[in-house]
């Protein structure tokens, strides 16, 4: 297990205050002048030593990122940073507990990272529901300047550099980083094609990175004790701490801060209390949000959980945000209700994923109950390959992964409710999996 | 204020207005329609009780940063969380999605639907409107609602019935986690971090 001695986050659970005083105790935002004083390319050069890579999902290289960033911004064409807090995604709960128990580590982030790509000023996108959250990162944001640690000559260094909290509204869709750029502008949060990219052209055609919380709040923490540090945990490319997030049927659900490429099995007897009626009783695991794969039981049950293993088992890290399925799962339901949440969230603007989300929910809940013919399985799987990377975003592929993760690995639980029902034999409603 | 049509802001929110504008480079006022709508949603909520922004508050929005209205209700209509109808006075928000259902949500529906709470609809006495919502982001906490601005987490049938009839009777139930757990941390005690938890 990771030694609390080497958590980033170590008001997670917000046992002591989020604000500035207590943060200073916990060590943030002391002498961040030296650590800007490093210097910019030293900044992003110790980044990339670390092997972070970014923790909303995607898993790009964060200090490579950066380095995209004109290194002389011209005049009138000012750089931003935009930090992703629309933590959306079925099963991510990580950046609520950095945004309302330590979020001077996010705020402090802002400004070393904004200060390394050479930005002018941060935006912080927080999602709507988010209400309490907001309020919380507001007054942290406050009290930064109230110390004068952002605004002009932020910290005593020299440089000037505003953040700024926007909060969205109920859009899942803006947590794409170009539709997050849309929303910010004032907009309907729709994608933009791309190129250009957001580094050349993003934020009002501004040059631009968007990173998620949790890249962004590691960052002073890796400088001040090192990329070596970082670096020592996890397998080579795959290294450093991460927040973990446990949903679903394990005895105790949780937010954790683990080493990377912790194994499935210590993770959830570690710190979860094992799964729901033990391990015997595991069904399947979706272990990086919504959006990937699901991974049964006995493929994930030894897998280290970071991008290479889960990518090895044609799922991914994702956000970490790890869903638990037991025996006693509906798992035709429960992806089916993930078809459902791309349908609600698609933006609309690409017709694959317009009408092909409702067209996959639509036959998903025919597949719930049965109510199909075996021959619209495949018909299934074909039409999620024809939304998939048929879009401007990623939206589609998200709606089509679980699906073809679902038939994948269960294809014969689809075909036996279809042949239940086509024998008019009664469908026991739950329970299915544990026969 | 029938109609609305003389929506206003109050004094304290024309000088939040000023500081929200300030946030965005000038030139940029579109971007302060998301934040602005917001707090005329919030005004509403103060002096009627319910939150939600008749089209007339939209163009008053609209006309104080030069935008369209068609382009202010663009936005408007796009995020579910700007009420173009009233609401009730408690929004009743239940996530549905799957790390919810998982750990029994349709009881926390269920619930509801016992205390005459139906999808979409305001309840008689003005005080519920039931949504059920996508993935609000409290996974490790589920199931859970939001009332309003509060999350209530960790949820029951028993614990959302309790928590409708508080409401109801003019309580302030207390939101996080009803089962007495520590935000995100492991039920019974955290297995990190334990210094901090004495010390706190």
């Amino acid at each position: 297990m990771l030694a609390d001695s080497d958590r980033i986050f170590t008001n997670l659970y917000g046992f002591q205050p989020w604000g500035i005083d207590a943060a200073m105790q916990r060590g943030d935002w002391v002498e961040t002048k030296a650590l800007m004083a490093m210097g910019q390319d030293a900044i992003i050069d110790a980044i990339k030593a670390s092997g972070l890579r970014g923790r909303g999902g995607a898993g790009f290289p964060t200090g490579m990122k950066w380095s995209f960033m004109p290194k002389e911004p011209k005049p009138g064409r000012p750089s931003f940073l935009v930090i992703n807090a629309d933590e959306s995604e079925p099963g991510s709960c990580k950046d609520r507990e950095i945004i309302r128990h330590d979020p001077h580590k996010l705020v402090e982030g802002a400004l070393i990272a904004g200060y390394a790509m050479r930005a002018r000023a941060a935006y912080i996108y927080i999602r709507g529901e988010y209400i309490r959250e907001a309020e919380t990162l507001f007054a942290a944001v406050a009290q930064a300047y109230e110390k004068g640690f952002l605004g002009l000559n932020a910290c005593g260094s020299g440089y000037d550099f505003d953040v700024f909290v926007h909060r969205g509204a109920g859009a899942y869709i803006c947590g794409e980083e170009t539709a997050m750029l849309e929303s910010l502008e004032g907009k309907k949060g729709q994608p933009r094609l791309k190129p250009p990219f957001p580094a050349g052209a993003g934020l009002y055609g501004c040059p631009t990175t968007v990173n998620n919380v949790e890249s962004i709040a590691v960052g002073p923490t890796i400088l001040r004790r090192g990329a070596e540090w970082f670096a020592s945990f996890g397998r080579p490319n795959n290294l450093g701490t991460k927040l973990f997030q446990i949903s679903g049927h394990v005895n105790r659900p949780c937010v954790v801060e683990e080493a990377m490429s912790i194994s499935f099995r210590d993770l959830i007897e570690t710190h979860c209390g094992g799964i729901r009626g033990g391990w015997d009783n595991l069904l399947a695991v979706i272990p990086g949000g919504s959006s990937v794969p699901l991974v049964p039981a006995h493929e994930i049950a030894d897998a280290p959980m970071d991008f290479d293993g889960l990518k090895e088992l044609k799922s991914g890290l994702g956000t970490a945000a790890v869903i638990v399925m037991d025996k006693s799962t509906d798992i035709v339901r429960a992806i089916a209700r993930l078809s459902y949440f791309y349908k609600h969230e698609s933006c609309g603007q690409c017709t694959p994923c317009r009408e092909g989300t409702g067209w996959m929910w639509r036959v998903m809940q025919r597949l719930v109950t049965g109510d199909a013919e075996p021959h619209e399985i495949d018909l299934l799987l074909e039409v999620t390959t024809q939304v998939e990377g048929h879009t401007i975003c990623a939206l589609g592929d998200a709606a089509a992964w679980p699906i073809q993760g679902l038939i994948r690995h269960f294809r014969p639980e689809i075909e036996k409710r279809i042949a239940k029902r086509q024998g008019f034999v009664a469908v026991p409603h739950t329970a299915m999996a544990a026969e | 204020m029938s109609d609305f049509s003389d929506f206003q802001w109050t004094a304290a929110n024309a000088a939040k207005a000023e500081e929200i504008l300030g946030r965005y480079p000038s030139s940029r006022e579109a971007s302060a329609i998301m934040p602005l709508l917001w707090l005329a949603q919030y005004q509403m909520r103060e002096q009627t009780g319910i939150a939600w922004l008749p089209l007339p508050v939209i163009e008053f929005v609209a006309a104080q940063i030069g935008m369209p209205k068609i382009r202010a209700l663009e936005v408007a209509s796009f995020y579910t969380m700007y009420n173009l109808q009233p609401v009730g006075r408690f929004h009743v928000q239940v996530c549905g999605t799957t790390p919810c259902m998982l750990r029994g949500s349709d009881d926390i529906l269920r619930a509801c639907a016992d205390k005459g709470l139906r999808k979409g609809e305001i309840t008689n006495d003005g005080a519920f409107t039931l949504t059920e919502v996508e993935c609000l982001g409290v996974c490790a906490n589920a199931p859970m609602c939001q009332v309003n601005d509060d999350t209530y987490e960790d949820l029951t049938y028993d614990s959302m019935t309790r928590i409708l009839d508080a409401l109801l009777a003019g309580e302030a139930p207390a939101p996080g986690s009803q089962i007495g757990r520590q935000a995100s941390c492991p039920e019974g005690g955290p297995t990190t971090l334990t210094a901090m938890a004495h010390a706190g």
